[in-house]
Formats: C-alpha cells, structure tokens, sequence
C-alpha cells in the first residue's frame, strides 16, 4: 500500500513529453534533487526528507538558428564513476551541466545535414554507461561522449548506427562482469530496440523489431530488458538474445514512462491512462526464464502521467509528474 | 516539434469556430438566409486554395496570439461582426474545446479522425454549394495523402506539439446551473472498457470516434463562463509578459498567411450585423470591462489581406503618375512590414 506524501510545487507545469523526470538520489546529503521539462525551460529542484523544497533553478535551451523558442526533449542525471552531470537535450543540440545545474561544461550543437524540411530534428534519450553518456537523435543515430574524471574535456567518440527513426530512450545497467554481456538497450519511434555492449567501441548485440508502435521508454536490470510501448504493453525480453519472455497487457493508453529500484528488482510503469503499476522482476530458479508480479496500481486521478520514478533504489517510493500539472506528486508505502 | 502540426491545429480550431458561430446564429435567430451566407464566406475564406497552400507548408507553429489574429480576420470575412469581448470568448472555447479533443483522442492517430469529423461536418454546413464544397474536398484529399502515411510515432510528436501549445490552458467551463461541465476527466478504477475498432481515415466512412463533432447541435444552452482564478492567471501572465523576441518573425508569418487571404468587400444594399457570444449586450459590455488584464489578447488590427477592388483603384491612380527614376530597394522584409503598419 502506498499513500500520497506532499506534493513538490513547480514553477511551471510539466510538458506532454515521455519520461519527463528525472530524480537524483543523494542519500549522503539526505537530499534529493528532481528535474521537469516545462517546453522551453526545464526546472530542477533540491528537496530534503519529506519533500521539503530547498532550492531551485531553470535552464533554458541554447539559442541557436531557427524561428521559434527551442524546446527541451528531456533532462537527466548521469551518474558516472567519478563525477554527476545533468545532461539537457533539445532541438538545438545537447547541454551538459555539473550537478547542481550551475555551470555549463559542454555544448553539442544538432547537425540537421540531412534532414528533409518536414523532419524535426531534435536530440532525446540519455544514459550514462561507464565513463560514457549516450544521447539519441532524430535520425536514429545514437552520440558516445566519452567523459573525463573531471573538467569540460568532453569529447564525442563514437557515432551508433542501428536506427532509422529518432531515438525515443537509453537505459543501461553496470556490466555484470562476465562475457558478452549486454548493457546498453536504446528504443525508438517505430518500436525497435538495439541491444549494445559497451566499451571502447560499442558493439551491436541484437536488434529486437518493433510491431508498429513507439516505444517510449526502456529500462535494463540483470540482463532483463523490459520495454513499454504505445499501446500500453509492457514486454520483457532476454536482452543478449532478444527473446520475449513476457508480455504484460499493463495499461489501457500509451506508456509514457518506466523506471528501475536496482536493489528490489522493481520495475514502474506509468502511463497516460493515468496509472502508475508496480511490477516484481525475478528469475525463475530452475529455468532462469523471467518472471513477474503485479505489486502494486495506483490511480493518480486526472492526470495524464508523462514522468515517474523511484525515489529510492528499494523501490519504497516514487515520484509522478503529468501534464498540465503544476506539482510533483510523491507517494511512498506504508 | 514537428512541422506538420499547423494544418491539424488551424482546421480543427476552425472546425469549433464555425459550430459555435452556428450555434449563436441560431440562438441569436438571425434569418436562415444570413446565416448561410456567413458560414459560407468564412468556409469560402478557410479553403481558398491559397491560404491553403501556405498553410500546408512545413513550419513550425506560433503563439497562441498569432494565431487569434488569423481567426479574428476569418470571422469577420463576411457581414457578421464580433465585439472584442465576443472575439475572446469564441478563441476560449475553441481552444478549450479541441486542447479536450486532442487529450482525450484514445490513439495518436485519432486526431486525423477528429479532423475528419470536422470537415464532415463542415461539409454538412454547405452542402448547397458545390464550389466551396469541392475546395473542402480539395483540403481532405490532400490531408489523406500527407497524414495518412505517418507512423504512429509521427502522430505522437504531432500530438505533444499540438499538448505544448495547449500547455497551461485553464477555462473551465459551466452549466446554467453552475455546475462544471467539461473539464479534463478520465476514467479511474479497475473497469475497462474494450477499446472500439479503429475509424475510417478515407474521404467518406465511419469515423467512430466522436470527438470533433459538433457539441452545440443540440438546442441545450450551455452557459460557459470564464474562470478568473489566480492560480490560471499567473501561469498565463508568464506567457504575456516577456516580450517576443520573435515578433518580426510572427508578423511576417501572418503577413504570408493572410496575403493568400481573399475576403469578398460586403458590397450592395445587404447591411452587416453583429453577432453576441453572450446572451445580452450587457453581459458582453460587463465581460469587456471585466477581463483580467492577463488575459488579454492585445489584439493588433492588420490590414494586409488582398483587395481586388483597392488594388485596382491604386494601379489606375500609379498609371498616371511617371516615375522618373528607380525606387531604392528596402533593407529587409521586416521594415517593410513595419513601415506598413505605421501607415495604419
């Protein structure tokens, strides 16, 4: 059971967007800071225990040649081994950032080359594998910024071909230690998923094809790929061999986001029906075949759910931005 | 976003315009024929194939003032006229009215539907005149062709850019009894209902999907009354205020959009009316007064629409003068415009 804490009040209201929050855990600071697409600014907020709001400030997409103000696709935290930068994408090109937001360490202006005049061209799905951070364009391509231990020496190593339609999200996972093992699954528009293992170079694993629909969101958990879809499924495929195991019929409208606690093995689904699921990822001992459990649904009542995410890697709480909505709304178990 | 969004947005928004002008028209009971005549010029003045052209080209969508201003224009292209408090009110529930449409669309794809169960209704407006009807025919085939190819995720980006404009956007609207009416509302708790099949995306078929079609039919007199509350307001006042750094850009947009514009001069003995989106001269007169600052359009009138009769009148008067020597080029396209302006 889980019951409604205080809600965090935005300045401005979340944007209709997919996986728009992003949350980074400082549990040694017992702080928690949140990050919410608005359209043309994003806002990132500092909370201590109980949602209390400490501090908080906008960034706003780097101008560049165009009509209209830029609008932000996504902002996220990358956690890497020696250092925590906040990453913003929009239809201009990528900001990286130092944690806190207040400075800005690397600017990677969008080439739109080859894009015909009806294309967006835009930059969306970040994800920090290693001393990499990933991030997905328009074309399907997929940048490797390799990152130093510190310092604004950012530079773009490797471009991932594997794509055709614009990337829609990246998820990766430590890797395991062992051979050949999948880290990196990135998505798209036309549903297809690439399975990568990371490293100096990126190698392409396996493809896992789409059926029609986009799919908005991954996450990746113990060699567990698990996938929600526009038409409100979840699945969950073996990600080095591209299997599906399950197929979770999970909501009634499209999956605007998912959201991994690493320590319980739990997984969150939201979506625009406005119902947030959460689900028990396990292996099955004998045939090591994934299996799932249905833990918990909660109804965020008219509210078209557009981000969600654990608060803490148990999987205790979670947070909840929608549309229209001027608040992030916290819930956490009993 | 995407650069397929205008078309979508400007045909559904013209879409609510004319239900609700038909809907006053009838309230109001201004004579059939008069009421024809106005839904067939401004149905004329939407599908001209010019303004058309310009429309379906890619680009990437304005502001919400931009855009009033076209509407303003096309509801004044016959011998109906608005007062400013009427013109507010009918951009607020336009707006409102497919802002709910596009929330509630089950399938990013639905929203093709929606706009097919506008047209087919515009169709039904003016079904006696087979010129304007073969224009709208025209608009139809030509949106199958673009739309009707997109993939879902193209849907999905055209219905996020179309939820940004719309971002923001609280009037909530009431009953004559007071109490609320629409307002975004979803189903929650453990019953579902089986999704029903998909519509017909051809010229002619069954759309299924009953959003985007005419809600003021029926003779039921729903009041709708602007909500003033502060916590609307302050998020709107946010938009207003900065001022545009993109307003050269907006004019010459409009100055393009509205050039392809071709509004027939009322001529002869027919006199023009006004039209009241409230229920008494009073309630408009009050309504003016009392708009929040915040929620004002600041509407600036544009003359820049093509006039057959003027432009003839000025190529008689330039024939008789002799130009001696060459006119200096302007500097840019924006001065002009603004030049333009001054002379207003």
């Amino acid at each position: 059971m889980f019951r409604w804490e205080r809600s965090i009040p935005l300045r401005g209201s979340a944007a209709a967007l997919c996986n728009n929050l992003s949350v980074l855990q400082l549990p040694a600071r017992n702080l928690t800071h949140f990050g919410v697409v608005h359209g043309p600014s994003a806002q990132l907020l500092s909370t201590a225990p109980e949602g209390v709001p400490l501090a908080q400030r906008q960034l706003h997409a780097k101008e560049g040649a165009g009509v209209s103000p830029p609008l932000i696709t996504q902002v996220h935290w990358c956690v890497l081994p020696f250092r925590v930068l906040l990453v913003l994408t929009s239809h201009r090109g990528i900001q990286m950032y130092e944690s806190d937001g207040s400075t800005m360490v690397y600017w990677h202006a969008l080439d739109s080359g080859d894009a015909t005049p009806v294309q967006a061209v835009f930059a969306r799905g970040i994800a920090a594998s290693g001393h990499f951070i990933c991030v997905g364009t328009w074309s399907g391509r997929v940048l490797v910024f390799d990152i130093p231990a510190k310092g604004p020496n950012i530079v773009l190593s490797e471009e991932l071909a594997g794509h055709q339609t614009p990337i829609t999200d990246i998820a990766t996972e430590p890797a395991q230690g062992q051979d050949c093992v999948a880290d990196m699954v990135t998505a798209d528009d036309s549903g297809l998923l690439c399975v990568w293992r990371s490293g100096p170079e990126f190698t392409l694993l396996t493809r896992i094809p789409g059926f029609g629909v986009p799919c908005p969101s991954v996450q990746l958990w113990q060699g567990i790929c698990a996938a929600g879809y526009g038409n409100g499924q979840v699945h969950l495929y073996e990600a080095t061999t591209g299997n599906l195991h399950v197929q979770i019929n999970a909501h009634a409208r499209a999956i605007s986001a998912l959201d991994l606690a690493p320590e319980a093995g739990k997984l969150l689904s939201a979506a625009e029906d406005t119902f947030v699921h959460i689900w028990k990822l396990s292996r099955s001992p004998e045939s090591s075949y994934i299996e799932v459990e249905h833990c918990h649904g909660e109804c965020v009542s008219d509210t078209q759910v557009c981000g969600a995410r654990f608060c803490d890697s148990s999987g205790s709480s979670f947070a909840v931005t929608g549309y229209d909505l001027a608040e992030i709304r916290r819930f956490s178990s009993v | 976003m995407s650069v397929r969004t205008l078309p979508l947005l400007f045909l559904n928004l013209g879409g609510e315009m004319l239900y609700i002008l038909d809907q006053r028209l009838r309230a109001q009971n201004i004579p059939g024929d008069k009421a024809r005549r106005v839904l067939n010029d401004i149905i004329s003045t939407m599908f001209n194939r010019k303004f058309m052209e310009e429309l379906f080209k890619p680009q990437e969508l304005y502001s919400k003032k931009a855009l009033r201003t076209i509407y303003e224009r096309l509801a004044h292209a016959s011998i109906m006229k608005l007062n400013q408090a009427s013109m507010d009110k009918l951009y607020d529930l336009m707006t409102m009215a497919f802002k709910y449409q596009v929330l509630l669309c089950p399938r990013p794809k639905d929203v093709l539907l929606v706009t097919f169960n506008h047209l087919d209704t515009i169709k039904g407006f003016i079904r006696d005149s087979p010129t304007i009807l073969q224009q709208v025919d025209e608009t139809f085939r030509q949106l199958i062709e673009i739309y009707g190819g997109l993939s879902a995720g193209e849907f999905q980006l055209i219905r996020q850019t179309l939820l940004i404009f719309f971002q923001d956007l609280h009037i909530r609207m009431f009953n004559n009894k007071g109490e609320e009416v629409k307002r975004i509302e979803f189903k929650h708790g453990g019953n579902y209902v089986r999704a029903p099949k998909e519509g017909s995306f051809e010229l002619y078929g069954d759309r299924v999907l009953k959003l985007g079609t005419n809600m003021y039919s029926a003779n039921r007199p729903v009041e709708t009354h602007m909500s003033g509350s502060s916590k609307n307001v302050a998020s709107w006042a946010q938009e207003s205020i900065a001022p545009n750094p993109l307003a050269k850009e907006e004019l010459n947009f409009l100055a393009r959009l509205m050039g392809g514009m071709e509004i027939k001069q009322p001529s002869g003995p027919e006199p023009g009316f006004r039209l009241n989106l409230f229920t008494s001269d009073e309630e408009e007169e009050q309504a003016a007064l009392t708009r929040p600052e915040e929620l004002s359009y600041e509407v600036i009138n544009i003359q820049a629409t093509q006039d057959q009769q003027r432009s003839e009148e000025l190529a008689r008067i330039m024939g008789e003068f002799e130009i001696t020597e060459q006119p200096s080029l302007s500097t840019s396209k924006g001065d002009d415009l603004l030049a333009m302006m001054d002379e207003l």
